[in-house]
């Protein structure tokens, strides 16, 4: 008879022997998620201070590996808030270590990614990561590391102090990884152009492993306000996270506990809540039962008072900047941008900002093209699957007097504290009635005044005809009555031209 | 019989035809110097506005009129295709040259006018004709000619090269096309007493061939199927100008009956126009009481014919009563009958037998 044997697997080896799910699925899946992921830690580093963002990135070919794949060395440079050296190890040499796991909009939510692809490089490569840090005091430090994936630790291989004497600041990444560029290079691409669409603040540079530089701009040195921690809503909270406030709570009683602990709670909302839930203010938070916990949590769920999530937290890109961004990377004829008011979902509050660009450089394709961000993201996956492309499709077009064959491209924009992903791969939304709703409002706003811009449009259009038609017919009928009357002089004709120009062309 | 009508028929005609244009030119002129739109109204020629007229004896337009203003969007096109059709008819009338509806609608090119296709410039002629009161053919625009004319007729050219020329109708045995040079000719002599209008080819060939025009002293005219409007406008001259009654023949019908009665009243299409028709002129057969008491060869009516007999017996024009008994005759025998059936009894019996029977019984 076969013995069963049980054993710890630590968190680095569970993500080592299952990758796919953050995304590393193949060569080419695998080297598009390390550039993300690695950008949006820079770029979420410089927003935290609110510098616009500087990102070098490189990929250069340093070795064959597969028939079609080959080992490339990245790196990526940043300005932004840098690492302090006694968390540079964790940060990128142990799994599940980080400072993203708070209620707070920001890009990465589990805190993997950057490590994901530090961990991916070491297991396809063999060789260790080099990160260099300075929050721009008189130090940078070097490290040299590799991950201890059976104990989920990092091993420092080398450290080294250097002087600032520029007071540099910021962050640089550099590791090695087997991928496809090849196969990867258009989505890596669209990647950067979407990425600079949604963060027209930030400079963007990328040189290829072919030695191509792209080169992404900012248009502007305006940036919206950094996103803040908040607290949890009451309507999103379950038994763990009941526990865990329980444990450290400084406050030793029900009332003052539902005040401090819980998002847009009051004296009033929590004295009415305990009343309906008929727990005593006074009870200490420590004596609850675990039967009592679980009631807790089920009554903050029914209880149907509790205030909307406030989004102040959220830090949407904003209109301007949005507009900005789609102009800079599209060069449209028409750019319509709306942000919807905030909204929530499940105790999360969200923010939707929808556009629509038409005409100048974009191309006709027969359909429309859909651009989809997620907290200043963008998603190039499971396109189909997606709420936006769901509403999009579903809408009726032909009321805002928009055809398919027309050069149009959608963009959808959600931010929130919790973005409502189908999968963990972060590559598309799931179908919320919430969400749904506002994408669809937002998209609506959008088309009517593409609709009012297209009949403008077309008015001012139809006008240069009528008035093409009597400049060349008027000075006919003028020539040919000359001739035929016998006349030797034609008829003054100007002021009749004139009088057929309306006003406003 | 010999006659000589005055000499200033045709010219005094041209005159009075440039006049008109030039003063539908001032008109326009006018207008455009005082700092108006120009405009035109005529009268309308939608199917609400043509009656029949049976005083004139034919179809007449109404009261309604039609406002062509330059300053409408959609009409300042066609009114500029109306001056241009205008301008472009007094050089050809007045330079003496003539053209067809074809020629119009290429020529149109050479002035940076384009016409959308061949109907669109006939409609803008016909409108020109509208506005004038005259028909095409006297501001030289003429259809393609498929017409011919055969008798002891001595006629005068006044187009340019021939004038004063003149030529008898007998001079060629297929007879003289009646196009832009005879329809502008004067009348000088004839002998003849008569016309006879034939509907196809053949039977004008074996009527050349049997001497019809000198055994009944007539002019033969061929209309090659329905009658245009030269040719209509030709037989109302030799009627009126010389007073010859005119006698029909065609097929034994609905359709040939339509042919000698277009002759007759003229059509719905011309009815802004007068002096197309021969208000006198007689249809003389084939009649279906004709294929009754011939006991000619016959092909039975099919659908179309019977549904145009049915047409025919409500029009205004056919009112009289020898048309009603023979469109009831045609309808209770089912049967028509063509010129040629004659031939059953020899090639001469329709000009020995048929033909002074039938001009006996119609005049």
């Amino acid at each position: 008879m076969a013995r069963t044997t049980f054993e710890e697997i630590s968190a680095a080896d569970f993500f080592y022997r299952n990758r796919e799910i953050a995304g590393f699925t193949n060569p080419s899946r695998a080297i598009f998620a390390a550039v993300r992921e690695l950008i949006e830690n820079s770029l979420d580093a410089a927003e935290t201070l609110k510098i616009p963002p500087d990102i070098y990135v490189r990929l250069s070919f340093a070795d064959e590996a597969g028939l079609e794949t080959g080992v490339y060395t990245l790196r990526v440079e940043d300005n932004g808030i840098g690492i302090l050296p006694r968390h540079i190890p964790s940060a990128f040499g142990q799994v599940l270590y980080g400072s993203k796991y708070k209620p707070k909009q920001q890009r990465g939510t589990f805190g993997l990614g950057g490590k994901m692809a530090i961990l991916y490089g070491q297991i396809t490569t063999h060789q260790p990561a080099r990160i260099i840090s300075s929050t721009g005091m008189s130090k940078i430090y070097a490290y040299k590391l590799r991950i201890d994936i059976q104990r989920n630790r990092p091993l420092i291989l080398d450290r080294k102090v250097l002087i600032n004497k520029e007071r540099w600041r910021g962050t640089i990444v550099q590791f090695s990884l087997e991928g496809d560029y090849g196969r990867a290079m258009p989505k890596i691409l669209e990647y950067f152009k979407q990425t600079a669409m949604v963060n027209p603040y930030a400079n963007l540079t990328f040189v290829d492993p072919k030695g191509r530089l792209y080169k992404f701009t900012r248009v502007t040195e305006e940036m919206p306000d950094p996103p803040r921690e908040t607290l949890p809503h009451p309507y999103g909270v379950d038994v763990e996270l009941l526990q865990r406030l329980i444990q450290v709570t400084p406050f030793r009683s029900m009332l003052e506990f539902m005040k401090n602990h819980f998002h847009r709670v009051g004296e009033i909302t929590a004295n009415k809540f305990l009343k309906f839930s008929n727990i005593s203010p006074s009870k200490n938070p420590k004596k609850l039962s675990h039967g009592e916990v679980v009631r807790l949590m089920r009554m903050l769920k029914k209880f149907g008072e509790f205030l909307p999530p406030d989004a102040s937290c959220l830090s949407p890109l904003g209109e301007e900047l949005l507009r900005a961004g789609i102009s800079k990377e599209l060069k449209p004829e028409f750019v319509a941008v709306r942000q919807r008011r905030p909204s929530a979902y499940a105790g999360h509050p969200f923010i939707v900002e929808a556009a629509v660009a038409y005409g100048g450089e974009i191309p006709r394709r027969g359909s429309f093209l859909i651009h989809r961000f997620a907290n200043r993201i963008p998603l190039l996956y499971d396109e189909a699957s997606d709420v936006s492309t769901i509403v999009m499709n579903n809408m009726n077009w032909r009321r805002y007097k928009v055809t398919p064959d027309m050069p149009i491209v959608i963009a959808v924009h959600i931010c929130s504290t919790k973005i409502p992903y189908k999968t963990v791969g972060k590559e598309f939304i799931a179908d919320r009635p919430e969400v749904r709703r506002e994408i669809a409002n937002g998209l609506r706003e959008v088309a009517r005044r593409l609709q009012r811009f297209l009949t403008r449009k077309e008015h001012a259009h139809t006008e240069q005809k009528r008035l093409d038609i009597f400049t060349r017919y008027l000075p006919k009928i003028a020539k040919f009555s000359t001739q035929l009357a016998g006349k030797d002089k034609s008829p003054d004709i100007k002021r009749l031209l004139r009088s057929v120009k309306r006003f406003g062309t | 019989m010999e006659r000589r009508k005055q000499k200033s028929v045709i010219i005094e005609r041209k005159k009075e035809v440039l006049a008109s244009l030039e003063k539908f030119g001032l008109k326009t002129y006018d207008q455009l110097d005082r700092g108006y739109f120009p405009s035109i109204e005529m009268p309308s020629r939608s199917t609400e506005n043509i009656c029949y007229d049976p005083q004139a004896r034919q179809y007449i337009l109404g009261d309604r009129k039609v406002r062509r203003n330059a300053r409408n969007i959609r009409h300042i096109r066609p009114f500029t295709q109306l001056v241009w059709t205008a301008l472009f008819s007094h050089e050809l009338t007045s330079q003496r040259k003539t053209s067809t509806l074809r020629d119009v609608y290429y020529s149109a090119q050479a002035y940076e006018m384009k016409f959308k296709d061949q109907q669109e410039s006939n409609n803008i002629i016909t409108d020109l004709e509208t506005v004038l009161g005259l028909s095409r053919e006297d501001f030289n625009i003429f259809p393609e000619e498929r017409s011919a004319v055969f008798g002891d007729l001595t006629i005068e050219y006044t187009v340019p090269g021939y004038e004063g020329k003149t030529l008898n109708l007998t001079s060629h045995p297929d007879g003289v096309m009646i196009g832009p040079a005879l329809t502008s000719s004067e009348f000088v002599k004839t002998t003849a007493d008569k016309v006879i209008a034939i509907e196809k080819g053949g039977l004008f060939t074996r009527f050349v061939e049997e001497n019809v025009h000198k055994k009944f002293n007539a002019v033969l005219v061929l209309t090659s199927g329905q009658a245009p409007r030269a040719t209509r406008h030709f037989i109302r001259r030799l009627n009126r100008e010389l007073e010859l009654p005119a006698y029909i023949f065609t097929d034994g019908d609905p359709w040939g009956m339509h042919i000698a009665m277009v002759i007759i009243s003229g059509s719905a299409n011309a009815a802004h126009l007068r002096e197309l028709t021969t208000p006198d002129a007689k249809w003389s057969g084939v009649w279906a009481t004709d294929i009754v008491d011939y006991k000619l060869p016959t092909d039975p009516l099919d659908e179309v014919d019977i549904k145009r007999l049915y047409e025919l017996q409500r029009d205004p024009r056919y009112k009289d009563a020898l048309w009603q008994r023979e469109i009831k005759t045609f309808l209770k025998i089912r049967r028509k009958a063509e010129q040629e059936a004659f031939s059953r009894y020899g090639l001469t019996y329709i000009v020995d037998e048929y033909l002074p029977a039938k001009l006996e019984g119609t005049s």
